[in-house]
């Protein structure tokens, strides 16, 4: 096995491995002129955190106020952590010199010394204690490794832990945050220093990310001013709405059990809560709630938008006459299908022989019900125009809604059928009921209501008769009955199975997160996660380069938010590690579909 | 400094594995696993098209055939981004962390880095799997609880190297835990 290379060791000095000092260094300052490193020393890390770098010509004065400045205002302590030699041309050793007697003015502990000669991609560090060691074998001397990082970045992708807590000293919440999280609070607390650029008129020159020019942007500043008050009214209006829906007059029986099965309440309702936290004036407290709201505000644009674009769609070329014209036929013709179906349960289904009695009596109940269903529709055709007109106009509160109604229509129209599933389901359970109870009887066994089980029980002679009779009669009654509740059952399947389809895409609209996509796409550094590193050539005796780069979570493959619909109430995280925001809380809306959708039959206790 | 040394894993592929010594404390080891063979994938090839031609002679369509040549472009494409792994690496740097990344074989590359603080130690632990097998991997420390391991994770999954490979690795990836361990207790 080879054996790694021996550790270059001052001559006369018996030393424990030497303590390896890690400096951050800004990408930005690798091509600034020489002068003073300015950051912040975390002593638990043993790492130096470069910030910026201050040109000569400076007054040391100047200096030290301007970073009494900022630690006063960020709670950070900057100072000069050493040097910065940049040699653009040869034999400039007085610069050395002059960069060594600085040393004097600002002390620092350890002082570190950065040089890099011109056209080398190989940097010299050395960073040295002035002070005694105060155990004998510790060095004078430590090694340093650099690990550049894009500043830029790294504030940008608000990897930091959250602002601490006003009653908090600022070493307490570092140290709270290990490794690392020190850096990046280290970087993101300093908004101060970076504030000014190279256009200021300023006593102190310095060299960070934003010294070609701070970065701002007109629309990110009117938005941030207008955004107060609008958010006051907007969240004004929409407290009047709720306060209206949550009046009296709408709690009373019948209009909410309306208002519970439609889901365009439903919808609607969740619309009203989104948008109240949006515009809620309360200020986000972490970057995961800000993604929150913008992701409920772009679906609320989308939504919006999709929605006109239906009721410009709607309302051209009198399209709403075509569908009132076509929607009583269409009525008709299911009615024809199923009374076609009606007809054939009552001849031999399947070549299935069934009770001629019974058989007559239900489908004779069934059509009379679908001939009462049909002249209905026919009273109700010279409004359905008028109706539909209007409903079309809800298009404008979004496309969600326009579906919603879409569904809620569906569901009024086969109202039929849901009703012959009712019938069929309820007679089938009675029969089941008597069936069960009667076999119980016909073994000699009896339910106990009282202990909750089956106990046996003896009859008397002509209870046994009776029950036996009716057993046998119930039981050849039994094929006529289920195929009645199979038939109606898979209708009312079909009906449900599109009226989920359009929830699903309802729910897809409502909870997919297009603000963190189109982040993904556009500034993926804003989802960082993470950090990775990578080794920068490497030369033996030189110190190691590290160059630190944000890591994205990998892209999940088939990760998209599945609507609610499908999940009940569980959710998917997308991101392990740092639960990037954008889905719904998993317990924000649990099961909202349910009431709409029944296909149980009605629990019946045997007895 | 680099070396290269052939092992083998645990089906009897051929593996390599690089290391290279940065300093003393920052190492770097990268497994790299033998490449997609060109036997093997015209065995797949021949066998989609000949069922692509078999099923064309049955039903006339010719349809068929496209979709089997669409197929197999897509299934080799998605096989060399999302399953093919051609290198592993492993970067344990003293004081910062450890960072294992698989590059595939169409460029992807995948990362996952663990910070120093949390991780207890990397040990080599046996499984079974129809028969023994060995295996690196890395315990991270329970915030909780200071003596509990809190996560078990694996390093050079898809590699699989045998345990002579992993002895090599486990002894660099100490020496370099002994070394923080020592740097970070002196003051």
């Amino acid at each position: 096995m080879p054996t790694p290379p021996p550790e270059s060791a001052a001559p006369g000095n018996s030393r424990v491995p030497g303590m390896v000092l890690k400096a951050f260094f800004p990408t930005c300052c690798a091509s600034a002129d020489s002068g003073l490193l300015v950051g912040r020393w975390v002593p638990e890390q043993t790492s130096a955190v470069v910030l910026a770098v201050v040109h000569f010509p400076f007054i040391p004065i100047q200096v030290k106020e301007l970073l009494a400045r900022v630690q006063q205002a960020s709670q950070v302590g900057v100072a000069v952590l050493g040097t910065w030699c940049h040699r653009r041309q040869d034999a400039e050793e007085s610069l050395g010199h002059f960069l060594e007697g600085l040393g004097a003015i600002f002390s620092h502990e350890p002082w570190l010394q950065l040089c890099r000669e011109r056209g080398s991609k190989f940097w010299s560090c050395k960073a040295t204690r002035r002070q005694a060691p105060t155990c004998p074998g510790a060095p004078g001397e430590d090694q340093v490794m650099l690990v550049f990082y894009d500043q830029r970045k790294v504030l940008l992708s608000q990897l930091h832990p959250p602002v601490a807590l006003p009653d908090h000293q600022a070493g307490d919440a570092v140290a709270g945050a290990g490794g690392l999280a020190a850096v990046f609070d280290t970087v993101a607390r300093s908004e101060e220093l970076f504030r000014s650029d190279r256009f200021d008129e300023g006593p102190v020159r310095l060299s960070h990310w934003q010294s070609e020019g701070v970065e701002a942007s007109i629309l990110a500043e009117l938005a941030k001013r207008a955004s107060g008050p609008i958010c006051l009214l907007l969240g004004g209006l929409l407290s009047l709405v709720s306060a209206a829906s949550a009046c009296r007059v709408f709690q009373l029986w019948p209009l909410s059990f309306i208002w519970s099965k439609l889901s365009t309440c439903e919808q609607l309702r969740h619309r009203l809560e989104q948008l109240t936290f949006v515009f809620s004036t309360q200020k986000a407290e972490n970057p995961t709630q800000l993604m929150r709201k913008a992701n409920v505000l772009v679906s609320v644009f989308l939504d919006v938008a999709l929605g006109l674009a239906l009721l410009s769609w709607l309302h051209g070329k009198d399209r709403i006459g075509h569908l009132a014209e076509a929607l009583v036929p269409v009525a008709d013709h299911v009615a024809e299908e199923l009374q076609h179906l009606l007809q054939w349960l009552m001849g031999a289904p399947a070549g299935l022989k069934m009770n001629r009695a019974l058989d007559q009596v239900l489908g004779r109940f069934f059509l009379y019900h679908l001939h009462l269903w049909i002249s209905y529709i026919h009273l109700m055709s010279p409004f359905i125009e008028r109706i539909l007109w209007h409903v079309g106009l809800s298009a404008c509160l979004g496309l969600t809604v326009s579906l919603s109604i879409l569904s809620d229509i569906i569901a009024l129209l086969t109202f039929h059928i849901y009703c012959f599933y009712v019938y069929g389901a309820r007679l089938y359970c009675l029969k089941i009921c008597g069936l069960s109870s009667l076999w119980r009887l016909f073994r000699g066994k009896k339910w106990n209501v009282l202990r909750q089980r089956v106990d046996s029980c003896s009859y008397d002679l002509d209870q046994l008769f009776i029950g036996t009779l009716l057993f046998t009669i119930l039981l050849f009654l039994l094929p006529t009955t289920a195929l009645y509740y199979l038939v109606f059952t898979l209708l009312r399947l079909l009906v449900v199975a599109v009226q989920g389809l359009i929830h699903v895409l309802v729910d897809l609209i409502n909870s997919l997160p297009l603000y963190s996509l189109g982040l993904r796409l556009c500034r993926p550094y804003r989802l960082a996660a993470g950090v990775k590193f990578r080794v920068l050539e490497h030369e033996a005796d030189r110190p190691l380069r590290l160059l630190m780069q944000l890591w994205l979570p990998p892209h999940p493959l088939l990760g998209l938010p599945v609507p609610q619909a499908f999940l009940w109430g569980a959710h998917l995280p997308l991101e392990a590690e740092r639960g990037q925001a954008g889905l719904t809380d998993p317990g924000h809306r649990p099961a909202r579909h349910r009431h709409t959708a029944t296909v149980s039959p009605p629990p019946c206790r045997g007895r | 400094m680099e070396d290269e040394q052939s092992f083998s894993d645990i089906c009897g592929g051929r593996l390599a594995l690089q290391r290279r010594y940065y300093s003393p404390s920052c190492r770097e080891f990268c497994i790299s696993c033998p490449r997609l063979s060109l036997r093997s994938l015209t065995a797949v090839t021949c066998t989609v098209w000949l069922a692509a031609y078999g099923l064309f002679t049955l039903c006339e369509n010719s349809i068929i055939l496209s979709a089997a040549i669409f197929i197999t472009l897509l299934g080799l494409l998605g096989y060399l981004h999302f399953v093919k792994i051609d290198q592993e690496t492993l970067l344990i740097i003293d004081s910062l962390g450890i960072q294992m990344t698989s590059s595939y074989a169409s460029g992807k590359e995948s990362t996952t880095f663990i910070e120093m603080g949390k991780v207890k130690d990397v040990i080599i632990n046996e499984g079974i799997y129809m028969k023994v097998i060995y295996y690196l991997c890395i315990l991270l420390k329970d915030p909780v609880e200071p003596h509990g391991i809190s996560q078990v994770v694996p390093v050079f999954q898809s590699a699989k190297p045998r345990l002579d490979c992993l002895i090599e690795v486990y002894r660099s990836c100490q020496e370099v835990l002994a070394h923080q361990e020592a740097t970070s207790a002196s003051p």
